[in-house]
């Protein structure tokens, strides 16, 4: 065992495309990320969770980073209203496992719970229940903010930096606790129904008959093409009033280092002939929120199927009115770019407001897709992606994303600048860099 | 009836409050003893979140090896007596600094093994016969035989390996019940500096299943991750010509 506290370490984000070298400062209590900004030198400094942002938002290439993930403690909670206050690293894993029992849920998750308070914060995610729930930053009741000024904010709603944090990429200080409203739940079971897209137009029809189910999303079959563009399985579902307040359990299957690229057209198309014929893939029942939510969190590294160059993962919003001819051309593209998406996900999103000034949900559709890096190819793929979103007056999703242009960047997010503004100067990222700091 | 009373030395160490939180969930009471107020009182209002029935910081200088006895008696007095105790505290040093400065490398040797065994010993002298009793002591696979990289952290860990020993000897047939958990390298403050990638390198998470599942089964010794055992078992059989190569 050799000591190499100077020495940089490569970090990749979640798409493992390419790592970066950066100087890790582990902090295990709050008091050491106030600390890790208050010394903050000429180097720039960026706080990094769990690392499940596929891109570069959570890299900061020849920088610090400032791993927060074991400082994630509780640091109040009352279970009579579900307010409940941490440290930034708490994961939304250990706080299921705390909350559930106590019959609250998270307000908002996304497809993974292995993200923490913190990033989650940053990124400001949504989940399946986003039309009426809106984003996680419309829950949080206040933030614990370090500034490398040496202050310690206690930000509340109305507060000018607490709208630039929320969805602020982690650039407006070093985000040390958070206070979240959860969800009141009777059970920790889900009534689920899954109903056959065989188009794109029963996506639409299906999004509008379901109202009453808080949670939706649909699951496209990539290979789809012409007139079955857009078929698949469209998921709705909701708590149900009846069963066990059962956490999730641990288990989880890995998957081998060695793994090489896995998914290809091949296997895709395999998976997703079976998963949407299986005869048990349709109709009603109840499942645990385990695998409503979170289905690939029982892979552990499921990244890695992509193979050694990794891949892109594309999201983007447009409004309604250009959805369905935006939606088409990018599905298009994409299966004519040669490799299939494995997990190709359609929501609609509404317009409850989020108070984070820079974040990406708006009324609209929402597409996410994976793509394998195939090199240049896949990039020119991505750009042109890029330009069909931008033009329908669309924008890409920051956490998801390591290829747009600052110019579609700052087309999707004009609030971009009043960002710069608050951003703390001891902070940087590459997406940053990539999309902002030269236009600033 | 009272809940169990856990008593946590070195309450803020990453495998301490990894074994707590799992603890917690039962409803026990703890008694957190360490250096750092603020940080215990975090630690405390983090276990009583996550279940615990209570949880009270005893703030001290856990190397003080005078104040070792009247801290137990405190202990017994305000809590009762305690039916787990978890030794967590420890500090690794740097061998090359020890190996020059004799003073830092006594103050290795008390807080590693010296008030470590202490702390055993007063426990167990205020101890009723019938009263059960779990010792728990985080010792570590550099005790298993002495390298030039770090045998002064070694020799505190491998004395205190020898001491859980006996004292397991001492009281076999008693309900007193002692573990020795070796861990090999964990990602943790302690080990901040060091490049902590490849599979050698393991969680206070999983070693806190692993103490428990120990605890559970009344194993003596627990190796943790489980493939340190066989690991061990070769470094302590290569023949000396072969060791003395090593730049281990």
């Amino acid at each position: 065992m050799d000591r190499n506290t100077s020495e940089r370490q490569q970090v990749y984000a979640w798409g493992r495309l390419q790592p970066r070298a950066h100087v890790i400062v582990p902090a295990a209590f709050a008091d050491e990320m106030v600390a890790a900004i208050r010394a903050s030198d000429k180097r720039p400094l960026l706080c990094r969770g769990l690392g499940r942002s596929y891109g570069d938002v959570a890299l900061n290439g020849g920088g610090y980073l400032l791993d927060t993930a074991r400082a994630d403690h509780f640091l109040t909670a009352d279970w009579e209203t579900g307010v409940v206050r941490a440290e930034a690293g708490l994961s939304f894993d250990a706080l299921l496992r705390v909350c559930v029992p106590r019959g609250w849920f998270l307000p908002v998750t996304p497809g993974t719970k292995f993200v923490t308070l913190g990033g989650a914060v940053a990124n400001d995610v949504h989940g399946k229940n986003q039309e009426s729930a809106g984003t996680i930053g419309c829950h949080v009741r206040r933030i614990g903010l370090a500034r490398s000024t040496g202050e310690m904010l206690d930000l509340s709603v109305d507060s000018p930096l607490f709208a630039a944090t929320v969805g602020g990429l982690g650039l407006t200080g070093v985000i040390v606790w958070v206070e979240l409203k959860l969800l009141p739940i009777r059970s920790a079971t889900m009534d689920v129904e899954t109903l056959a897209m065989a188009r794109l137009d029963d996506f639409f029809r299906l999004s509008a008959e379901s109202a009453d189910w808080p949670y939706t999303v649909a699951w496209v079959d990539s290979l789809a093409r012409g007139p079955s563009l857009g078929r698949g399985l469209f998921m709705r579902g909701r708590h149900a009033d009846a069963g066990a307040l059962t956490p999730h359990g641990r288990k989880q299957i890995a998957v081998p280092h060695v793994a090489r690229h896995l998914l290809n057209r091949g296997t895709i198309a395999l998976f997703n002939y079976f998963y949407r014929t299986r005869p048990w893939a349709t109709g009603r029942g109840t499942m645990h929120y385990e695998p409503f939510f979170y289905p690939l969190d029982s892979l552990s590294d499921w990244n890695r199927l992509y193979g050694r160059r990794g891949f892109f993962q594309h999201q983007s919003v447009v409004p309604m009115k250009n959805a369905p001819e935006t939606l088409r051309s990018l599905l298009e593209l994409s299966a004519e770019g040669g490799e299939p998406s494995f997990l190709t996900v359609l929501k609609v999103l509404g317009d409850r407001p989020s108070p984070g000034l820079l974040s990406f949900p708006k009324s609209g559709v929402t597409l996410a897709l994976d793509l394998a890096n195939r090199g240049d190819g896949t990039r020119r793929l991505l750009d042109r992606m890029t330009d069909v979103v931008v033009a329908a007056a669309g924008r890409l999703y920051p956490a998801k994303d390591a290829t747009m242009s600052g110019e579609a960047f700052r087309a999707g997010y004009p609030q971009w600048r009043q960002l710069e503004e608050q951003r703390d100067p001891a902070l940087m990222s590459d997406f940053w860099r990539r999309v902002a700091a030269d236009a600033a | 009836m009272s809940t169990d009373l856990v008593v946590i030395l070195g309450a803020t160490s990453a495998i301490a409050q990894a074994y707590a939180r799992r603890r917690a969930a039962a409803g026990v009471r703890f008694v957190l003893a360490g250096r750092r107020e603020e940080r215990l009182k975090v630690v405390a209002a983090d276990l009583v979140t996550r279940g615990a029935a209570s949880a009270e910081p005893l703030l001290m200088d856990l190397s003080a090896i005078g104040a070792i006895e009247s801290a137990v008696e405190t202990i017994h007095a305000r809590f009762g007596p305690p039916q787990e105790i978890v030794l967590a505290y420890g500090i690794l040093g740097e061998q090359t600094v020890l190996e020059r400065d004799v003073a830092a490398a006594q103050a290795a040797l008390d807080v590693n093994f010296t008030s470590a065994a202490l702390w055993q010993l007063a426990f167990l002298k205020g101890r009723e016969a019938t009263q059960p009793l779990t010792t728990i002591v985080i010792g570590s696979v550099a005790g298993d035989r002495g390298r030039r990289t770090n045998f002064i952290y070694g020799a505190a860990k491998a004395g205190i390996d020898i001491f859980v020993q006996g004292l397991a000897h001492a009281y076999a047939g008693t309900p007193a019940r002692f573990v020795l958990v070796k861990p090999g390298f964990v990602d943790t403050p302690m080990t901040a500096g060091f490049v902590k990638s490849g599979p050698l390198w393991s969680t206070p998470d999983r070693v806190a299943t692993d103490i428990e599942r120990a605890v559970r089964r009344g194993a003596r010794v627990v190796y943790t991750p489980w493939f340190w055992r066989p690991i061990m078992a070769v470094i302590r059989r290569l023949p000396w010509f072969v060791f003395r190569r090593l730049k281990i």
